[in-house]
């Protein structure tokens, strides 16, 4: 155990857990727009009903992707200096563009929605939250070209030891880049959607059990003081199934695509995940080990059923031909059940969700074993995106900069390993009592439910601005 | 003007922003105990900078994505330099922010919780940002803890004087006696500690001897001067612009120090990008950067309104 390794762990734990609240920050941020335009076409009190609720648990969330966040850009430099100085001049523009072009959208138009609500116009105040999704999701794009960069490196030089941008718009349209930020975002949004799948369904079994007095855990008066209302979490619960079934088509056309390039760009990568030793024509893919598909991951990697792929050892060879000698193979078997996982989980949400859809067509209830079963759509997709990262960046071993630059090569060499222990420890501590934190307190705001309204408020309506503010802030604010 | 120079200065520019606007923000957390009785005028302090603190944060994440991108020898050079201070401040902002988020969604003794979070790590961040660049200049114990004396006084002050800017009742008269109190003890930190930075270029590390960095010392001094002199007058609104001055004049003088080199062996030029990417992120930054600034300033505008109880 070295510097080298604490450090990867610390980006690798420090990353996957920063991308627990991304997702939730993208896709949930969109679904709560998308509640309040509903309000503000409509008038109907449950979409405001909702649009508090779940912009309160995306506030709780949101916190949690930005102070996280900051970690990750100061640690490339703290941890991964060599990287930085070597990558800088083209791996930096993007992360500057998108603290300018993207953070600064969200940051202030969501402290002008939080704060907003009995200060601004209703529409510039819708116009609030949709600037603000919108920054996320720009943010997304730019730090997801950075990292296809690093995956597929173009639009560059290497002069004097250290990577010259020559070209923004190569780097800012990246093949992979393209392929993997629609990827990513949809992926985004079907952690969104599992998540409000899995909050209405609780809250739907609570509520009948509350309305049958078959749940002694609910005390009588939060039972009276929030009556059932099985008609608004089946509009959530159809809203989200919807925006699940959607991202999950544009995941698999887009992970289609991604699988694409990494044959072409990252063929190691390719190989360990499948963990096809040699080079080989019509190559098979094995959903588990034992059991093959004839012809399917030539399929797949080159949409030609008898195309060559290669193989870890027969890419090694090469690799070191062109690069010298070193190891140039990742940690196979993470990469191989991180693939088989992303996958299952993924296709296991998207099925939910489409099961969902059928289940309740036209004006159906919510059937009590699936508002059960939708807590699912909770871990599957959060677990299918740690396993898609884990097979992106293990994948990508021993590379930083795929051909270009090593991981051994990229560590700060000023940095001890006693330094780095120390960080890893207080970042563990810190995460680890935020995540349960954040759990807890979600758990309860979910719970309590949405505060009741004492009156209609109408969007459309002239002069009840103090009312509603009335009614409004002491939720939404600190 | 030279591509590498304009960029020292957007990335001093960016710094500068960040100690201005995060400063009282730092201010206001750090002094949340101290200046309030009672809850409604705790949720009357925090929300003057509620809406306004999460943006002020981003101008920390621009000022360090600029300098990847403009000088990342000097970015990678600085951050694995200072880790475990940086760290420290990591952590003081993680625990900062979620607090501030947090604390109106929580019970009344998790709320407590909220605010030891937000004392603390907005008084230690506050600190370290001085501390971290005391080091940088002179390496020894007694810059790094007068660097942080600074930075933290100047911040207090400010705050405070914020606080008594943007609310009514007991709470602003209580925030502009403090904020005096505090200005009596930031004026003699500051007298010996502003000094110190441009004297660094004279001590000989390698750091620029310049007129205007002392010129912009003084400045400073003399803008937290005036401030506590507004403050007796009760001009809470020129107070305010003084103790910002005060905050850019100091960090001017800081970069204006660093201008030859950076770090130690390192000049800005050796740390720059190529012209390319210096010429791409200077239009794309020209274009964006009025709407940046101008949505800013529409929020300040906005909640431009005293906070009541």
């Amino acid at each position: 155990m070295d510097a080298l390794d604490l450090a990867r762990w610390q980006f690798g734990v420090t990353t996957v857990y920063h991308f627990l609240f991304v997702p939730l920050t993208i896709g949930l941020g969109v679904f709560v727009a998308g509640l309040q335009t509903a309000w503000h076409r409509t008038g109907k009190e449950d979409y405001l009903r909702l649009t508090r609720f779940f912009g309160k648990l995306f506030l709780i969330n949101f916190a949690m992707g930005v102070v996280t966040g900051i970690v990750q850009e100061f640690q490339f430099g703290m941890n991964w200096s060599e990287y930085s100085t070597f990558v800088g001049d083209v791996f930096g523009a993007p992360l500057a563009l998108e603290a300018l072009l993207a953070f600064f959208l969200e940051s202030t138009f969501l402290g002008l929605w939080i704060f907003g609500w009995d200060r601004l116009p209703k529409r510039v105040h819708l116009a609030c939250i949709w600037a603000a999704v919108l920054g996320s999701n720009i943010s997304a794009y730019f730090i997801l070209a950075a990292n296809a960069w690093m995956k597929h490196p173009v639009g560059y030089q290497v002069v004097d030891g250290r990577a010259r941008m020559t070209d923004l718009w190569a780097v800012l349209t990246n093949p992979t880049a393209l392929a993997q930020v629609p990827h990513v975002v949809a992926a985004a949004f079907v952690v969104a959607g599992g998540f409000v799948i899995a909050v209405s369904g609780y809250r739907i079994t609570r509520e009948r059990r509350a309305a049958t007095g078959g749940d002694a855990a609910v005390p009588l008066a939060r039972a009276a003081r929030v009556p059932g209302d099985p008609a608004m979490w089946r509009g959530a619960l159809r809203g989200a199934l919807v925006m699940t079934a959607i991202a999950g088509a544009v995941l698999a056309g887009t992970g289609d695509a991604s699988a694409r390039y990494m044959g072409e760009q990252q063929p190691m990568k390719l190989a360990a995940a499948e963990g096809l030793r040699h080079d080989t024509a019509g190559a098979p893919f094995s959903p588990v080990p034992g059991i093959e598909v004839p012809n399917l991951l030539s399929l797949l990697a080159a949409h030609d059923p008898q195309a060559r792929v290669q193989g870890v050892e027969d890419i090694q060879r090469r690799y070191q031909a062109e690069f010298g000698p070193a190891d140039y193979r990742p940690n196979i078997p993470v990469v191989y059940w991180s693939f088989r996982l992303m996958i299952v989980f993924g296709l296991s949400t998207v099925g939910l969700s489409l099961l969902g859809l059928w289940l309740t067509r036209r004006r159906r209830p919510v059937p009590a074993w699936f508002a059960r079963a939708g807590l699912l759509a909770l871990p599957l997709p959060t677990l299918a995106v740690i396993a898609g990262w884990l097979l992106s960046e293990i994948g990508r071993q021993p590379w930083t900069v795929q051909g270009e630059l090593l991981t051994a090569a990229s560590v700060s060499p000023g940095v001890s390993l006693g330094e780095v222990a120390a960080s890893l420890a207080v970042f563990t501590v810190l995460y680890g009592a935020l995540a349960i934190a954040e759990a807890r307190l979600l758990v309860r705001h979910v719970k309590a439910g949405p505060d009741p309204l004492t009156v209609s408020p109408d969007p459309r309506g002239p002069g009840d601005v103090d009312a509603e503010a009335a009614l409004l802030t002491p939720t939404l604010m600190y | 003007m030279e591509l590498t120079t304009f960029w020292f200065l957007v990335v001093a520019f960016l710094w500068t922003g960040y100690f201005v606007l995060e400063g009282f923000d730092f201010g206001v957390g750090a002094l949340l105990p101290l200046l309030t009785r009672g809850e409604a005028e705790r949720k009357q302090m925090l929300e003057t900078i509620g809406p306004v603190w999460d943006g002020n944060e981003v101008w920390l994440i621009t000022a360090v994505g600029a300098m990847f991108a403009a000088f990342p020898a000097w970015y990678a050079g600085l951050l694995s330099g200072f880790y475990l201070p940086l760290v420290m401040v990591l952590a003081g902002l993680i625990v900062r922010g979620v607090a501030l988020e947090w604390r109106g969604k929580v019970t009344a003794r998790e709320r407590a919780l909220c605010d030891a979070g937000i004392v603390a790590g907005s008084a230690l961040t506050a600190f370290l940002w001085g501390a971290i660049f005391g080091n940088l200049l002179y390496g020894t114990a007694v810059a790094t803890v007068l660097g942080g004396a600074l930075s933290l006084t100047l911040a207090l002050v400010h705050g405070a004087v914020f606080v008594a800017l943007k609310t009514t009742g007991p709470l602003r008269a209580r925030a502009r006696r403090a904020a005096s109190g505090i200005a009596a003890v930031a004026l003699p930190v500051a007298v010996l500690a502003l000094p110190g930075i441009p004297a660094a270029g004279a001590a000989g590390g390698g750091w620029t001897a310049h007129p205007l960095p002392w010129l912009a010392a003084g400045a400073a001094a003399g803008a937290l001067t005036a401030a506590a002199a507004l403050l007796w007058r009760r001009r809470e609104g020129w107070a305010f612009t003084a103790t910002a001055a005060s905050i850019a004049l100091a960090t001017a003088a800081l970069f204006g120090t660093l201008w030859r080199a950076p770090l130690p062996g390192l000049t800005v030029a050796e740390a720059a990008s190529g012209p390319y990417t210096l010429g791409v992120l200077t239009w794309i930054g020209l274009a964006a950067l009025p709407f940046v600034l101008g949505y800013q300033a529409w929020t300040y505008w906005v909640f431009r309104k005293r906070v009541t109880a």
